[in-house]
């Protein structure tokens, strides 16, 4: 028998990972990441002729815990036709045996790193918005994401914004097709730790329960489902998330944590924080669309449900949003008083 | 989509076979000494690696250790108090041979053992040639986790070596033999200096051909060694994890 040196292990290793693509429309073009579950390329359809994004994964089989995990993530997308959520071209198994699927292949960046482009608060309010819609149609259709996190939204080149990786998604009720609900187990997945950069130092991290699995990204994930307390998981879960993001959006940190210099935090947009990441389910926005409100009108100068002002912070906010008249206005009494003066000299 | 849809790849993927940990435990004395013997094709050359590096034994006596090993794993039945829950099968090996080694040292002689024969030829000679090739730090010596990657790097070469035979075999049944031999000259040589153009030309063959036989060669080859792997695993879940640890999926 032939003896493998070290190098030819690793050789035999990389060729084993590569896909077989044969009898399939998709020819392969390079290997863009490695996630918990498996690999995603670039591919070209060949029939359509344009790139899509390959995932697939590692090991073969379609009735394993990831296969069907996969196959679930792949019919979560098929149900959520919404510009802010990527689409799922294909699904099916390779001639290898492992299940993958495709879906539109997105040029741009992760949210963390496109947002070092974006030094306006507003400008990454209204990226935070466009997040917000997405979930908000998840939700409207009985999906939780359960992942929400910046390395799982993608911001294309024109500003398009698309949340990606479903495949923690947890499926409330009927409005997804049915495939997608035959294939959601609340079972037990094994995964091992992955080590995720977000931000610098977050960690995405897997554990396993007595009665649930707890997966998601610490800072980012509610602390309900940081419990594994799946079964009770609702759309509060996705709001702590989503809250977590706005923070990091304006903060650069998921967590309550000093705000870069230079820069301060407005006392709404850290209420409409602390009200989206509170920790008991019951105080946070009751829906996405209400925490999008809350933003909204932030954005248009109004008060934010989430903050009683002061009558000082009423005339600070109510001087900004009608800074343009208010100057107007003095500068015309001002004129007057003068004008008043030179005449009665 | 049906569920069939995703069974196109099925036919060459046949459902999960009896483990060799679920036939190490039959009741059938036949069925249980084919599982070890299979057990035995996998591991020895990993547990006489490990029994030379680990123990120092000289060569005979590692060798006569190995042996006894997997009979003492027959004889005492050792693999029905294997959990997949708590440890990995490699991992339980391993602990199962410091602890044999050590009692032999203790009891000072070889035990005689009972009158079970390994149906299983073992090249000794030649897995001292690939100690002698193999490269160890000896300064790493004896911390824990150097010897649990020692003995998980030599798992996988044995099971890689395997599945290399399997295809060898495959392609001299098929007249594939050109095809593996593509496959030996460009992956298993590991030649930086060797390319497609250059295998092409020696083997005055399209680049195109040469493309395809070593895509041929590597899809086969990944399907032997995960069929190999899968008969070693008693659970779905423990192949998936140890798939993924043989071909390092979570480390890159």
């Amino acid at each position: 028998m032939k003896f493998l040196s070290d190098k030819a292990l690793e050789r035999l290793r990389d060729g084993a990972e590569t896909p077989d693509l044969a009898g399939t429309r998709y020819r392969l073009l390079e290997r863009l990441a490695r996630g918990g579950m498996g690999v995603v390329y670039a591919a070209e359809d060949g029939k359509l002729r344009r790139r899509v994004a390959l995932k697939v994964l590692d090991v073969p089989g379609t009735d394993g815990d990831l296969a069907n995990r996969l196959i679930r993530e792949a019919r979560v997308l098929a149900a959520l036709e919404h510009p802010g959520i990527v689409p799922v071209h294909d699904v099916g198994t390779l001639a290898d045996g492992r299940v993958f699927y495709t879906m539109k292949f997105v040029e741009g960046n992760r949210l963390d790193k496109y947002i070092e482009t974006v030094a306006s608060f507003p400008d990454r309010l209204r990226i935070f918005l466009r997040i917000c819609d997405a979930v908000a149609f998840a939700h409207a259709r009985g999906v939780l994401h359960r992942d929400l996190k910046p390395a799982n939204i993608m911001v294309g080149p024109f500003g398009e914004v698309l949340v990606m990786d479903w495949g923690l998604a947890k499926i409330l009720r009927g409005e997804v097709s049915s495939g997608a609900r035959e294939a959601d187990p609340e079972a037990t997945v094994f995964e091992k730790p992955k080590q995720t950069n977000i931000a610098g130092d977050a960690t995405e991290i897997s554990v396993v329960t007595g009665h649930g699995t707890v997966m998601g990204t610490p800072g980012y994930m509610s602390p309900e489902q940081a419990r594994g307390d799946v079964e009770h998981l609702d759309a509060s879960s996705d709001i702590y998330s989503l809250g977590a993001l706005l923070r990091f959006l304006l903060t650069g940190h998921p967590e309550i944590a000093p705000v870069p210099s230079g820069r301060r935090l407005d006392k709404s947009l850290a209420a409409i924080c602390a009200k989206s990441t509170a920790a008991a389910p019951a105080e946070r926005y009751p829906s996405v669309q209400q925490l999008a409100l809350d933003v909204s009108r932030y954005l248009d100068g109004l008060a934010v449900g989430a903050h009683r002002e002061s009558a000082l912070e009423k005339a600070g906010r109510f001087y900004r949003r009608y800074r343009f008249f208010i100057l107007l206005i003095a500068a015309y009494l001002v004129m007057r008083v003068a004008i008043l003066l030179f005449i009665h000299r | 989509m049906s569920e069939e849809d995703f069974q196109h790849g099925g036919d060459r993927f046949p459902p999960t076979r009896r483990s060799v940990i679920e036939a190490v435990r039959s009741i059938d004395a036949e069925e249980r000494q084919r599982a070890l013997e299979a057990l035995c094709v996998a591991y020895w050359k990993p547990v006489y690696k490990y029994v030379r590096w680990r123990w120092h034994r000289p060569a005979d006596v590692a060798q006569d250790l190995t042996q006894g090993f997997f009979m003492e794993l027959l004889e005492r039945e050792l693999l029905e108090k294997f959990d997949t829950k708590k440890s990995r099968l490699r991992t339980y090996l391993r602990v199962c041979v410091d602890s044999f080694v050590s009692n032999e040292d203790k009891a000072g002689r070889r035990q005689k053992r009972g009158g079970n024969v390994l149906h299983v030829a073992l090249d000794f000679a030649g897995a001292e040639e690939e100690l002698g090739a193999t490269v160890m730090d000896p300064a790493l010596i004896p911390s824990p986790e150097s010897l649990e990657e020692f003995f998980e790097k030599e798992w996988v070469r044995s099971l890689f070596a395997l599945a290399v035979e399997d295809l060898r075999e495959m392609c001299v049944a098929r007249e594939r033999e050109r095809t593996f031999h593509l496959f030996e000259a460009y992956d298993l040589e590991g030649s930086e200096k060797i390319s497609y153009q250059q295998l092409s030309k020696e083997y005055g063959i399209s680049m195109t051909d040469v493309t395809n036989a070593l895509a041929w060669a590597r899809r086969e080859f990944r399907r032997i060694a995960l069929e190999r792997l899968r008969e070693l695993c008693s659970t779905e879940e423990e192949f998936q994890r140890e798939a993924r640890a043989a071909f390092g999926w979570d480390a890159k």
